[in-house]
């Protein structure tokens, strides 16, 4: 029952490149900055991009580039929850919800499109027209649209990102929980990490059509290998040269303990970086003159954006904002202990 | 809801625009014979002319929404070059004069044409002077406006409706049916009154490759041409009719309706 | 279907040679003449005879001529509607006494040539038409002018004097638009003038004989919103004299 996918596709400039390998009732989202190519290989999956490669699923082969054998959308019994529910216009919402189990000519689809709704909750909107739903009650339509056909993979297109915030929770719960129910293997795409986490039990990270990043969202945020990982997770994230006791960066160099050898990965946490207005003297030996870049407020921490040959975030108090008087362009030295910098291989 | 205000010289242009189609229709309506107007509108020639038109012109729209809709969902999904022969082809009647048309026509399906020489020696069949050949000419020149307007209609559909039944498990027929072609009701419906409306007032290419025979060939257009010689006042009366019957049957359609029209 | 030649004109001098007394006029002046359609051929060759007599008389041409020709019908109205025309020839008398009674003409209209009417068939004449009666065969594709047509009023005419009822496929327009029909194949029979057949090559012609058939005397006039009265004349004189009646019958006309 599982989804094996070996997928690339190549579009003008852009390429796609990924290996999957996902067992039902995972719940895999594949997490990435817009252009990453997230879309791409959603629509891939579902047949609607032709693609170099081969995806397997529940043991049928769906397609394979090799043996020229593709097999069209309608018969990969596969779900499709868009971001903006897409859901008929013209027809009510019993109707959208009955269309895929009429495509199967189930003889009772309305009926059982009715249970569906009732068991949602939604019941007394059967006879409505889509546009008379709230966002959030469209895209539970939309997805209950694609459960009543019992699809053996379900894929989800940043099923929340365009519901109002304040729905959104609402919507994430009940999506967790139809998502526990189902049997068949469901894969989000988003780029909202916060979606991502709430929904999934496994993150693929993807960047430029590539995967990076693999793993629990533990894992994935706790050694970050990209930037947008890295913003995610708030931490300073830098790639150089390890060279034993220091990592070798491209305008300056880092000490640090166990840098190993080779290609690696350097974070420091925010909460590391202090910043002076004179040069400090004292144990750390990571220090460098640099300019303000800008000042930004999270509740009640600050994060200074500074730049030097190493660039930085540095998370400060107000009252040190004000007690140094910074501001951007204000001339700060940033330093950190080595015993903050945490490398593992890149 | 604020409204921008439209400068001064829009509103003249628009209101010359405007005179120039009211002049001509306040000419028919001033100039008619309202005391003959009764009698024209009963008198048989005109009931039979009136009564030939509404049926060809009805019979011509519903041959180019069968054959026009196909046409149009294949145009919209072709690309490259076969697409612009194709398109060069349907839209090519709207820029032949309309004799040039009707004589087109002879050549194709007359009893010496392409296609008609075979019919007439196989089947005995001849087409021209027949109703049948007044429904040819009008949906010749008519289907194209069909044609256009739903292809429009075709490109500004999200495709994702599509995709949406596709990943539903429906076949083909069943998201041509059920999903494209109720989202392209307001592109179908304006096509086929604009349709409808130019085959109502076709004359050449009808004359040309019909002929004239009152009761069988004779539609309103050429009836009012043959009028106006030897009875103008009867032309007259008879323009007007026409005029209504359109007018009534335009302003019957909902703006919602028409949508893009 | 309207028919405009402009006959060209050769270089103007600044001679006051050939200019009428309204002044100082260097070009050619403009004459309009309305002719029914069935009439144009012969008109044409007629104006070009215009320009070579006074090429020969004047040294140079001093009036172009334009000719416009259609269905009598359109034409009669068109000048009713108050359109500009030096001479009007018509191709009944019919229309001609409407003009006349409206007070549209400066003189009286003169008859400069007949018609008869003449069976149209098929070169070769294939279906072996031989009279009018032959007309009412089953099978036989007949076209005929519409009766508001002078040509198709004429056809009713001969048919009932020989007493035969046709169902034609078609009534057309305009006379030519019958012979159109029979050369390209379409119709089988159709009755038009003599003259309409000598015009065109592809189609032969049948007789109908004088006591079925019915003359169509063509009336000439100048009208009263002729503006160049000296070229209309010289033109009417033109061609009711030998040269313009040879051309007439050249053309399958009948002379005045």
């Amino acid at each position: 029952m599982s989804l094996i996918a070996n997928v690339k596709v190549r579009h003008n400039n852009f390429a796609l490149d990924v290996q999957l390998d996902i067992d039902p009732g995972e719940t895999v989202a594949i997490l990435g900055p817009n252009g990453a190519g997230k879309t791409t290989l959603l629509r891939a999956l579902a047949g609607l991009v032709p693609i170099e490669g081969r995806v397997e699923l529940a043991g049928q082969v769906l397609e394979d580039s090799a043996l020229r054998l593709r097999v069209p959308t309608e018969e990969r019994h596969i779900g499709l929850v868009f971001q903006d529910h897409v859901l008929f216009p013209h027809l009510s919402v019993l109707d959208n919800v009955a269309f895929g189990l009429q495509a199967q000519r189930r003889p009772e689809a309305r009926q059982i499109a009715r249970g569906w709704l009732e068991r949602a909750g939604l019941a007394e909107k059967g006879s409505s027209m889509p546009r008379e739903l709230s966002g959030g009650q469209a895209q539970r339509v939309a997805l209950l649209r694609t459960l009543a056909t019992d699809p053996r993979l379900l894929l989800l297109d940043e099923p929340l990102s365009a519901l109002d915030v304040t729905i959104r929770a609402e919507v994430r719960r009940e999506l967790s929980r139809q998502l526990a129910s189902f049997g068949g293997v469901r894969l989000i795409v988003t780029h909202d990490p916060l979606e991502a986490i709430a929904l999934a039990d496994r993150l693929v990270v993807l960047e430029n059509g590539r995967v990076v990043q693999s793993g629990t969202p533990e894992e994935v945020t706790a050694r970050p290998r990209s930037r947008f990982v890295a913003d995610l997770a708030g931490v300073n994230l830098l790639r150089g040269k390890g060279r034993g006791d220091h990592v070798e960066l491209a305008g300056a160099s880092i000490a640090a303990p166990d840098a190993g050898d080779g290609d690696v990965f350097a974070v420091i946490h925010p909460r590391a970086v202090a910043l002076y207005l004179s040069r400090p003297e004292g144990t750390p030996r990571n220090v460098w003159h640099g300019e303000v870049e800008d000042i930004d407020l999270h509740g009640d921490r600050v994060r200074v954006r500074v730049k030097s040959p190493v660039p930085l975030v540095a998370e400060v108090t107000p009252a040190a904002v004000r007690d140094l008087r910074l501001h951007a362009g204000a001339r700060v030295w940033v330093a950190f202990k080595a015993t903050e910098v945490s490398v593992y291989p890149a | 809801m604020s409204q921008v205000r439209i400068p001064a010289a829009l509103i003249a242009l628009a209101g010359l625009g405007l005179l120039f189609f009211l002049l001509p229709l306040a000419g028919l309506i001033v100039r008619a014979p309202w005391d003959q107007a009764v009698a024209g509108i009963t008198a048989p020639e005109t009931v039979t002319a009136l009564g030939l038109s509404l049926f060809c012109s009805v019979a011509a729209t519903g041959i180019a929404l069968v054959l026009g809709i196909p046409l149009a969902v294949v145009l919209s999904r072709n690309t490259g070059n076969l697409r612009g022969v194709m398109r060069a082809l349907t839209t090519l009647p709207m820029v032949l004069p309309p004799v040039v048309g009707g004589v087109a026509l002879l050549l194709a399906f007359g009893r010496r044409g392409l296609v008609g020489s075979l019919l007439d020696q196989a089947f005995g069949i001849q087409i021209p002077f027949t109703t049948a050949a007044a429904v040819m000419a009008e949906t010749f020149v008519a289907m194209p406006f069909l044609v256009i307007a739903v292809e429009g209609g075709l490109r500004s559909l999200d495709p994702r409706y599509e995709e949406a039944a596709r990943a539903l498990g429906a076949k083909g027929w069943m998201v041509f049916a059920r999903v494209t072609l109720p989202l392209l009701r307001p592109a179908i419906f304006s096509g086929a009154v604009l349709c409808w409306a130019r085959a109502l007032g076709e004359f050449g290419a009808t004359i040309t490759f019909a002929g004239n025979f009152p009761g069988r060939t004779q539609t309103v257009p050429i009836a009012v041409y043959v009028a106006l010689e030897t009875r103008p006042d009867s032309a007259i009366v008879l323009s007007l009719i026409l005029l209504a019957v359109s007018v009534a049957i335009l302003v019957g359609m909902r703006d919602r309706w028409l949508g893009a029209l | 279907m309207l028919l405009v030649v402009a006959v060209p004109l050769a270089a103007c001098s600044p001679s006051l040679n050939g200019c009428s007394w309204q002044g100082n006029c260097t070009e050619p002046r403009d004459t309009t003449i309305f002719a029914a359609a069935s009439l144009f051929p012969a008109f044409t060759n007629i104006g070009s005879q215009f320009q070579a007599n006074e090429v020969k008389a004047r040294g140079r041409v001093v009036t172009r001529l334009r000719f416009i020709g259609a269905g009598t019908q359109m034409l009669t109205a068109q000048i009713q509607q108050g359109a500009h025309a030096d001479v009007f020839a018509s191709a009944d008398t019919a229309h001609m006494a409407t003009l006349e009674d409206a007070g549209m003409l400066s003189g009286p209209a003169r008859t400069f040539a007949h018609n008869k009417l003449e069976i149209a068939v098929a070169k070769g004449n294939p279906k072996h038409v031989q009279t009018l009666a032959d007309l009412s065969r089953a099978g036989l594709v007949v076209v005929l002018a519409d009766p508001s047509v002078p040509a198709g009023k004429y056809a009713q005419q001969a048919l009932s004097k020989a007493r035969v009822t046709v169902r034609p496929a078609s009534l057309e327009l305009q006379v030519t638009s019958v012979l159109s029909k029979i050369a390209l194949g379409e119709a089988d029979a159709g009755i038009v003038y003599v003259s309409d057949v000598t015009s065109n090559a592809k189609v032969s012609g049948v007789t109908i004989p004088d006591e079925q058939n019915v003359i169509a005397d063509y009336p000439i006039a100048i009208l009263k919103s002729a503006t160049n009265t000296t070229a209309a004349q010289a033109f009417v004189d033109l061609v009711l004299s030998p040269d313009g009646q040879a051309i007439l019958k050249a053309a399958g006309f009948q002379g005045a």
